[in-house]
């Protein structure tokens, strides 16, 4: 059988890679803030978000460890509480992995695949899982180098000059963040038709378990998770979504 | 870097690296139940409608310049503009709206 190879270079990579980089750039600049604000030193910032490349799960750790700062020290329940959070959060890259694997070329070995899977992000995964032909390690090394770039160097840049800028100035940029997540989740409501409800059931459960004092117990990142994974459940028994919807 | 915090944050790498190096290196077929294919593809957006709702509005300095934000974002998002012209409209927007109920605030 002959070899698949992919007709992409890292040229062609780099050039898809530089607008996912200025938006990444921007995004991160707001988690730069959010991390010192919530009680962390810029290079603890820098470090997690060179580790963890994922805007969400990020936001989400930062949360938690704004409590582990306040509690003054490590424990099981945060721990697990992080691993929680990281996993549902995050579970959506399981299955664009699944989806990438699909269009590979040959010369993705498993060494490469080992050190690519590092950088699969929503936007990653949508620009080289759009391409017409199969995707190498030439092409991802292109697409991952300014977004990799913009992440690390937006955090840093947010983290130190978040010391510096006028509140005025840090106030606003404190909605970066979530006027992204608004941006992603808007679009595909206007295709499927389950999108909706299970913003609206998610957004509800997250408003009521913070507000209702009941509910008080639960930490930031358990009603995130729990709110999610039940709107997730209701949606997916009361609408499946079809395979093409899916792998949109 | 305080001990804790690199914990923390190792925990947090070395769970987010599993989720992605997993499947992305050792699957090899599709996932074919309608529950988990339905599950995986409502997870993200239930994760940032909870993680926005009900956050986003004490993320500046008001409520008023969150919410004009948030209007801002929905409109410049279902007009299909990009992450970060949507991003920076609705940051500019809660600027405007802070600038005018505070003074510029040093």
């Amino acid at each position: 059988m002959k070899k698949i190879v992919s007709p992409y270079g890292y040229r062609e990579g780099f050039r898809d890679g530089v607008p996912i980089g200025l938006g990444y750039f921007s995004v991160s600049f707001g988690f730069g803030i959010m991390a010192v604000t919530s009680g962390l030193f810029p290079l603890e910032a820098l470090i997690i978000s060179i580790t963890n490349l994922t805007s969400a799960g990020q936001v989400a750790g930062v949360e938690v460890l704004q409590g582990v700062l306040a509690a003054g020290g490590v424990g099981a329940a945060t721990l697990i509480e992080m691993v929680l959070a990281q996993l549902v959060i995050n579970m959506r890259y399981a299955l664009m992995g699944v989806s990438l694997t699909q269009r590979l070329d040959d010369n993705m070995t498993t060494g490469k695949r080992l050190f690519f899977s590092t950088f699969i992000t929503d936007e990653n995964f949508a620009v080289s899982s759009s391409k017409p032909h199969p995707v190498g390690p030439r092409y991802f090394a292109g697409l991952i180098t300014a977004p990799y770039l913009g992440w690390g160097l937006g955090t840093l840049f947010g983290a130190v000059a978040g010391d510096v800028l006028p509140l005025s100035v840090t106030n606003a940029l404190g909605l970066a963040l979530y006027a992204m997540f608004i941006a992603i989740i808007l679009p595909p409501m206007q295709q499927e038709k389950g999108v909706l409800p299970c913003v609206l059931l998610a957004a509800g459960l997250s408003c009521l378990m913070t507000f209702v004092p009941v509910f008080s117990f639960l930490s930031g990142g358990f009603v995130i998770i729990i709110s999610a994974v039940a709107a997730a459940v209701v949606l997916s028994i009361v609408h499946p979504v079809a395979e093409k919807e899916v792998q949109a | 870097m305080r001990g804790h915090v690199l914990l923390y944050t190792l925990v947090m790498a070395a769970v987010t690296y599993l989720i992605r190096m997993l499947p992305f290196t050792l699957f090899r077929k599709k996932i074919t139940s309608p529950f988990f294919r339905s599950f995986f593809y409502y997870v993200p957006y239930a994760v940032l409608a909870a993680m926005t709702f009900p956050a986003v509005f004490s993320s500046t300095g008001s409520f008023y310049s969150a919410l004009a934000g948030v209007v801002v974002a929905a409109v410049l998002a279902l007009c299909k503009k990009s992450l970060t012209v949507v991003a920076l409209s609705a940051c500019a927007v809660a600027f405007a709206v802070e600038v005018i109920q505070f003074g510029f605030v040093m």
